[in-house]
């Protein structure tokens, strides 16, 4: 199975394992990352206004290509994951910005046609859950993690808004625990896993998001967790820096370990 | 002739998409803000503020730099308001304008560390600046 992959910015620097893992595990799992051409970064997180345009724009030339390409396309990343589904139902329900989209695109060298939200848009966890499987990924397992107690923590930009990203009840997922389980490892469930880490506040307030990452972390770990487990750069960073005595890691490690293709130090 | 808030008033509807009149007042949005204890005017206040035209009073306000774009209370309102895209497009109202951006290159290398992912600059610049 082929899939378009939009890795973005910050897999490419600062969370270079959360790519490198997820590219190695689809491999062994009969998956083919391709990834597209010349993408841009997505911007990082959504803005809901409707008149703001061009800042969309490097979500669709993403979305074009994939169409282009008759595939899905796939990332790892949570927050660009966010921003391209949410701009997909933006074209899909907003004729308005749909046409003005499609009238900045139509200047672009080689522009396939006009888009129209056609491009099935996938996080890797659902490419995991719905095209390739938890039962063949238990069958792949060649270290299952047993005994580990994992956090499963899907933050908000999986989840949110619900109905647009429609990956999980966002208010009792249940994708990441079933993924734990796959690998033989067993999931704790803890209130604040889908509450917000303190996101891009961190930049003008640190105060405030370690606030919302100590809520977090705590409540892992008073639930028994050993480790917490994230898809988004953010919230690792977000976690640690405010100092999180469980560990955290990317999921795409845990499947690596799991899959035993984990490299004891990684560092490219 | 309008008003400078009946017109700024028609530009956050418009830009939002938001209809405030759907509001209930049941304050369930600003319940499970987690920014509720940083914030001077909360999501609910937003809507109402909105709806009765104290739009001065929201863009002189901090508080619409701290909202996290975690859409729970978008997620969580039971009638389907979506305050926090009224939040946006007040900051957005006032960022656009010349000279207002909240945060600057100039800022960054004081706020920040060397572990500090990319994904946290662009995200703050697409809130913060234009
Ligand atoms: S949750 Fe919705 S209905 Fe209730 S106060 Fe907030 S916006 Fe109004
Ligand atoms: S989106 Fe903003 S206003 Fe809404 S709950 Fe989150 S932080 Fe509060």
């Amino acid at each position: 199975m082929k899939v378009s992959y939009f890795p973005g910015c910050t897999l490419r620097t600062k969370a270079k394992e959360l790519d490198f893992y997820a590219r190695k595990c689809a491999e062994i799992l009969g998956a083919e990352l391709c990834e597209i051409e010349n993408w841009q970064c997505c911007g990082g997180v959504f803005v809901s206004a409707k008149d703001e345009i061009a800042t969309k724009l490097s979500s669709v030339r993403a979305l074009v290509a994939a169409r282009d390409a008759n595939q899905p396309l796939v990332t790892v990343c949570s927050a660009c994951h966010n921003v391209i589904k949410q701009t997909n139902h933006a074209i899909q329900s907003d004729e308005d910005f749909a046409t003005k989209v499609n009238t900045y695109l139509a200047q672009d060298k080689d522009f396939s046609g006009p888009y129209s939200g056609e491009t099935e848009v996938c996080h890797y966890l659902e490419l995991l859950r719905d095209k390739i499987g938890f039962d063949k990924i238990k069958e792949a397992v060649k270290n299952p993690l047993k005994g580990k107690k994992v956090a499963a923590y899907y933050g908000c930009m999986l989840l949110r808004p619900g109905k647009v990203m429609a990956f999980d009840d966002p208010e009792n997922p249940t994708l990441m625990e079933e993924f734990i389980k796959a690998l033989g490892a067993e999931p704790v469930i803890y209130p604040s896993r889908n509450e917000c880490c303190g996101g891009y506040v961190v930049v003008e307030d640190a105060e405030s998001a370690k606030k919302k990452s100590a809520k977090v972390t705590d409540s892992a770990k008073n639930h028994g967790a050993d480790m917490i487990v994230t898809a988004c750069p953010l919230c690792k960073y977000n976690l640690v820096k405010n100092g999180s005595e469980l560990p955290v890691i990317y999921f795409t490690e845990l499947l690596a370990e799991a899959l035993g293709v984990k490299e004891d130090n990684y560092a490219e | 002739m309008q008003s400078k808030t009946e017109r700024e008033k028609e530009q956050i509807l418009r830009m939002s998409g938001v209809n405030p009149l759907k509001c209930m007042r049941c304050g369930k949005c600003s319940g499970t803000c987690p920014s509720y204890d940083e914030m001077e005017y909360h999501p609910h206040q937003f809507v109402y503020m909105v709806e009765t035209g104290d739009i001065e009073a929201l863009k002189n306000s901090d508080s619409i730099y701290k909202c996290l774009s975690c859409f729970a209370c978008v997620d969580r309102c039971p009638r389907g308001v979506e305050p926090a895209k009224l939040v946006e497009a007040l900051r957005l109202l006032v960022i656009r304008e010349k000279g207002a951006n909240h945060l600057t290159p100039n800022d960054i290398p004081e706020l920040v560390d060397d572990e500090i992912p990319q994904q946290a600059l662009v995200s703050a610049f697409r809130k913060y600046s234009k």
